[in-house]
């Protein structure tokens, strides 16, 4: 437990030791796209009823910060320490393949929520926001940070060069994010794009964190619950079963 | 009593390319064990192995009596490694970096485990550097945390793999001074060097080894009487010949005669014939067998040596 323990704790410290780029810097960015985005279309589009734009876009916004940040967080670290050697560390000491999971991905969760936590009271001076069921969000936030979190272990492992990692995370974790309903409701896409929206988890993610904040969703909050609990179980199967067998980790 | 180390038909390629090779080998308690040969030899491969970085292709290792792989977690408990790589994380001070690496072996933060800390950096002179982050310390003040990382959990098994490339005097005799009361309380070390007097000064036992194989493995005493011997080294003076009597037994190389001797009192013979046919001398001197002999005999030749 003390191994776990202390290399969360680890992971924790390293993110927070360099708060500004780690947590400042998104809350920043993210507010800028509140600015832009609710300055343009705030008078414009309505998605759901007695809802304006900027208080639609916020949960969003959180959403897409949470999980990037969380995604960042546990692969950044683990190339890092690849690059550096200094990964020896932990793969010296008696950790447990579980214990090195849960430190990760547990470490990158908390990013990922200090990040949207952020963004969440940055934006409250913008717009008046409704908790109409916090068990919801905090069900999300939760189970979508752990997603994003199980990725980043997933691509730090496999990447060999900041360069394949940096492909990762703008060609699949970069346009699933930005392509899952952060900005706008599904339902004003074509049906061809509505259909395709229906294949990316982040839009569950995105839907049912939404629906926490104002009660009105794409799809039914627990359909988004039980896709993405599906996707967290098979990609922490998949992480685990990395991390047993020691894949580019153990010779 | 358990051995410290033991590695029994132990194989590994990498793709084409057969690192180890069957190997046997005992460490045990209390030891100071010397692991040499060349480049590309297996050292390194054969350390990560008994540290769990390496999976083997066939054979088994265990430390302490902790088989380690299927009783991992505690094999690396018993162990203690200073890898070859300068490496670092570049966030933390030296003191987080020790604090940080005793939580990893499930050790808890307190008064005894700083304590022990502290006592580790003032044996590797690094009290005054404690509070400094990793980045600014020298190659040289890396090194020594390395060492410091390795020893956190007061494991009776330390392995330093190359633990001087690179490194001053200074440091050199600092680590040696400490890692010889560590060996005298009763750890278990595990060295390997390419700096062969390092290990004939330090090791009472050595293994090395050629092409992922055991060629030599002897008590250091042993591996110097077998491969070398003293030797009286005579340099003429001009137009000085050599008695007949010793030029049989004498071997010329760049107009020094070395004649073999294995005691001492075969010196005083030799230099009665030399008195004896006026043979005058412009230097002379005896050389002591060395380990970089035997080293370069057991890696040219075909024989091994095994005890």
């Amino acid at each position: 437990m003390t191994g776990f323990y202390t290399l969360f704790y680890k992971e924790v410290l390293r993110f927070w030791k360099v708060g500004f780029q780690t947590v400042a810097a998104p809350v920043m960015t993210a507010l800028l796209y509140l600015l832009i985005f609710s300055h343009v279309l705030e008078a414009h589009i309505q998605v759901y009823p007695n809802v304006s734009y900027t208080a639609f876009l916020v949960p969003g916004l959180v959403m897409m910060s949470m999980l990037q940040n969380a995604f960042a967080n546990s692969s950044s670290s683990l190339i890092q320490s690849k690059v550096t050697g200094s990964i020896i560390f932990v793969l010296l000491p008696p950790i447990s393949y579980r214990a090195f999971f849960l430190a990760y991905v547990l470490a990158a969760v908390a990013r990922g929520i200090l990040v949207g936590v952020g963004v969440l009271l940055a934006t409250l001076w913008f717009t008046q926001l409704q908790f109409v069921a916090p068990l919801w969000i905090i069900i999300f936030a939760m189970l979508g940070g752990g997603i994003l979190a199980s990725l980043g272990v997933i691509a730090g492992i496999w990447a060999d060069k900041f360069d394949q990692l940096a492909a990762f995370q703008n060609f699949i974790i970069m346009p699933l994010t930005f392509l899952s309903g952060v900005f706008y409701s599904i339902h004003s896409l074509p049906p061809f794009w509505q259909q395709v929206s229906h294949w990316n988890p982040i839009f569950y993610m995105i839907d049912g964190f939404r629906y926490g904040f104002f009660g009105i969703s794409d799809v039914s909050p627990w359909q988004s619950f039980a896709i993405v609990t599906t996707c967290f179980v098979l990609l922490s199967a998949l992480t685990l079963g990395m991390l047993k067998r020691g894949y580019k980790l153990r010779a | 009593m358990t051995s410290a180390i033991l590695v029994q038909q132990v194989a590994k390629r990498f793709g084409a390319v057969r690192a180890l090779a069957g190997i046997d080998l005992e460490v045990r308690q209390g030891e100071f064990f010397g692991l040499l040969g060349p480049n590309g030899a297996g050292k390194t491969t054969l350390i990560s192995a008994l540290a769990g970085l390496v999976r083997l292709d066939s054979g088994h290792i265990e430390v302490m009596g902790c088989d380690v792989v299927a009783d991992y977690r505690n094999a690396r408990r018993q162990l203690g490694v200073v890898p070859q790589e300068l490496v670092f994380d570049p966030f933390f001070s030296v003191r987080e970096t020790l604090r940080i690496q005793c939580g990893y072996f499930g050790i808890r933060q307190n008064r005894e485990s700083d304590a022990w800390i502290d006592e580790i950096l003032a044996n590797l002179d690094l009290t005054s550097k404690a509070n400094a982050n990793m980045r600014s310390l020298s190659g040289g003040m890396k090194r020594r945390v390395l060492v410091a990382q390795a020893l956190v959990h007061r494991p009776p098994v330390i392995v330093l793999d190359e633990p001087t490339a690179g490194v001053d005097v200074e440091l050199r005799q600092t680590l040696w001074q400490f890692i010889r009361r560590l060996n005298r309380d009763g750890h278990t070390v595990v060295l390997t060097t390419h700096y062969l007097e390092e290990a004939e000064s330090l090791c009472n036992r050595i293994a090395m080894l050629k092409a992922g194989r055991v060629v030599a493995l002897d008590t250091t005493v042993n591996l110097l009487r077998s491969f070398s011997t003293h030797a009286l080294r005579l340099r003429p003076a001009p137009g000085a010949l050599l008695p007949a009597a010793l030029l049989s037994r004498a071997e010329n190389k760049d107009g020094v005669w070395s004649i073999a001797f294995d005691h001492y009192e075969e010196i005083e013979p030799v230099l009665a014939e030399l008195r004896a046919a006026g043979c005058s001398l412009d230097d002379l001197e005896i050389g002591k067998p060395d380990l970089e002999d035997v080293f370069v005999r057991v890696m040219q030749g075909k024989e091994g040596v095994a005890a």
